[in-house]
């Protein structure tokens, strides 16, 4: 129970963090640490190989991406007229309307969870192996499989065709 | 405090002394190695036979002034050789190095010789080996010199585009071994065909070995594809703004990756601590035999080839690397099919 | 014990979080990693679910939902990049080449 207590507080205060923070290199370090407390939370739910696939994938190799997105363009921080004084999430308007609107969000979800009260532990179970997930996903689920092979051909297709420099237009 | 948890804390400060003072001997055993492939002496005025030479080196970095440029980030450039050392030995705590052990009947259950004993230590063994990346990226980054930002971008990007052909010759290896869990690959492993050729997996998986060895000297920066880190090219790479014990720390890193996935190699391809005239319960002189014998490999290498050039390397990586990685998979697929193994 | 209940408020605080950060920041990199926290707090909920209830399909159904998330991760980059290239700028407000 504690280390789900530490674990869930980790995620919850690093994703805070995350949308807190000006510069977006530190954003994207907080969201690994993030993406390793949720992954603590996945063995605790007797998920280890989503916990190892996360850290592949998600801290590995997509946030490597954003790391390098960032350090490629440089990324500027928000320029508006009133950046250095006033915090992001503080800014006069649309943004404060959108953070009150945030807090009531959470406030609402926290109500009706406790409301409904889901029926109490998880029944004792064993692990599920990698052996049963592959198993599925080549049988039952074999066709969104495919299907997901084909999209990721197409993001990359995608991706390239967008990011390259294009002499032939003229343009850069 | 069951006699078997003392036993298992004892063991874990045992690899942690153990992974330090290999990288120490490392030290030694590249230098004098690489002396003598070039036909001179080497180390050899400091102790007898110069084998105190790495505790000279290691006094030396301790007592260099720690530099950090006024222009840097303070916390990731301080915070980069953490990640890199910290990781380096996070990995090998799920590498067994033995089989178990009643310590001479004082325990009751065995203890097994590894830190943890997971049943998906492949997987985190791989996970942890792409987030590596993240050190060396953040000390590009951090140190805010031109030298150190490209150096950082490319060795990343060399790391990222070998991790595929990486985890696809371990895929392969999990074929054969039917179990992600490295005590129970290495225990696959035991026995003989015709009574003298061991059933080592480098038998069945020729290419998949020389894959892994390909990706495992590339993952960890060594020549041939230590571009990034070349003295002629980049100054010094991703660690040219670090100086005393960040620049050590990254030292030991590169060491102790590369007795990482030699360790691997071994329990993986070579049979762990299988060996002849040897009881199972010291199988772990074998293994350090083979772990030693993998790390002249990469010595050698080192000494010997001429550095990639970063085109030539990212191509091979893409091009040829994992197109034959992908073949090696679906064969070995096919071999366990027709074949039943 | 942890109960289904902790982890199903666990994942609506994180998805809550997520939406604040699309809603308030300025930044477009910083939109795109508030899209993943509100994937990550969603796959969450798929897993604890799926322990539940006994059975492997909440683990699958998050290694599609991580397929997705690094696709749209790719081409959301690949988007910005190109959109830094006109402007050199990563607030959304200067895009209003198209309003009316």
């Amino acid at each position: 129970m504690t280390l789900f207590y530490l674990f869930g507080a980790v995620a919850v205060i690093a994703s805070l963090l995350v949308i807190a923070q000006r510069n977006p290199i530190y954003s994207v370090l907080l969201l690994i640490a993030s993406f390793g407390a949720l992954s603590g939370l996945y063995v605790l739910l007797d998920a280890p190989f989503v916990a190892v696939i996360q850290i592949i994938v998600y801290a590995g190799a997509i946030m490597v991406l954003f790391l390098f997105v960032v350090m490629l363009l440089n990324a500027p921080q928000e320029d508006t007229e009133l950046d250095a004084r006033v915090h992001p999430l503080m800014r006069p308007g649309a943004m404060r309307l959108g953070t009150v609107l945030a807090i009531g969000l959470i406030a609402e979800l926290v109500w009706a969870l406790t409301a409904i009260n889901v029926s109490g532990s998880f029944p004792p179970g064993p692990v599920v192996s990698v052996t049963t997930i592959g198993r599925r996903l080549f049988t039952d689920y074999a066709f969104s499989f495919e299907v997901t092979s084909v999209l990721i051909l197409v993001a990359m297709v995608g991706a390239v065709v967008m990011a390259r420099h294009d002499p032939a237009r003229g343009k850069r | 405090m069951t006699p078997l948890l003392i036993a298992q804390i004892a063991l874990t400060l045992l690899i942690f002394v153990a992974l330090l003072s290999s990288a120490a001997g490392m030290v030694y055993f590249e230098r004098k190695v690489a002396a003598l492939l070039q036909q001179r002496l080497g180390p050899y005025l400091v102790g007898p036979k110069g084998l105190l030479q790495p505790l000279a080196d290691v006094i030396k970095l301790m007592f260099k002034e720690e530099l950090r440029p006024r222009a840097a980030d303070p916390l990731l450039f301080a915070l980069a050789p953490i990640i890199s050392a910290t990781l380096a030995f996070a990995a090998f705590a799920v590498v067994p190095f033995g089989a178990e052990t009643t310590l001479f009947g004082l325990l009751d259950t065995p203890l097994r010789l590894q830190v943890a004993d997971v049943n998906v230590a492949i997987l985190v063994i791989f996970a942890i080996s792409s987030m590596s990346v993240y050190g060396i990226v953040l000390a590009g980054w951090s140190s805010n010199s031109k030298y150190s930002l490209l150096g950082g971008l490319r060795s990343s990007a060399q790391m990222i585009s070998y991790e595929l052909s990486y985890g696809m010759s371990l895929a392969s290896v999990l074929l054969l071994a039917n179990s992600l869990s490295l005590t129970d690959i290495v225990n696959g492993q035991s026995g003989t065909w015709f009574g003298f050729v061991p059933r080592w997996f480098v038998f069945l998986q020729p290419v998949g070995f020389l894959i892994y060895m390909t990706a495992g000297i590339a993952e960890t920066n060594r020549a041939p594809f230590d571009f990034p880190e070349a003295e002629q090219e980049l100054v010094a790479g991703y660690h040219t703004e670090y100086s005393s014990m960040s620049f050590a720390m990254f030292f030991l890193a590169e060491y102790i990756n590369m007795v990482t996935v030699s360790a691997v190699a071994t329990d993986i391809f070579l049979g762990g601590w299988h060996g002849p005239f040897l009881p199972e319960s010291l199988g772990w002189i074998w293994f350090l035999i083979k772990v030693a014998a993998i790390l002249f490999f990469y010595v050698w290498m080192r000494w010997t080839l001429p550095r990639y050039r970063y085109d030539q390397l990212m191509a091979f990586g893409w091009k040829v690397l994992l197109p034959v990685s992908v073949l090696n998979l679906i064969v070995t697929a096919a071999g366990v099919l027709a074949f039943g193994l | 014990m942890p109960t289904l209940n902790d982890y199903l408020l666990l994942s609506a605080i994180l998805f809550s979080i997520g939406t604040a950060g699309v809603f308030v920041r300025r930044n477009l990199i910083t939109i795109l990693l508030s899209i993943e926290i509100m994937l990550n707090a969603v796959n969450l909920s798929f897993v604890a679910f799926g322990r539940a209830l006994g059975s492997a399909d909440g683990q699958i159904i998050v290694f599609f939902v991580m397929t997705v998330a690094a696709a749209e991760a790719a081409v959301g980059l690949a988007i910005i990049i190109a959109l830094f290239r006109h402007r050199e700028s990563l607030n959304p407000d200067t895009f209003t080449a198209l309003k009316w």
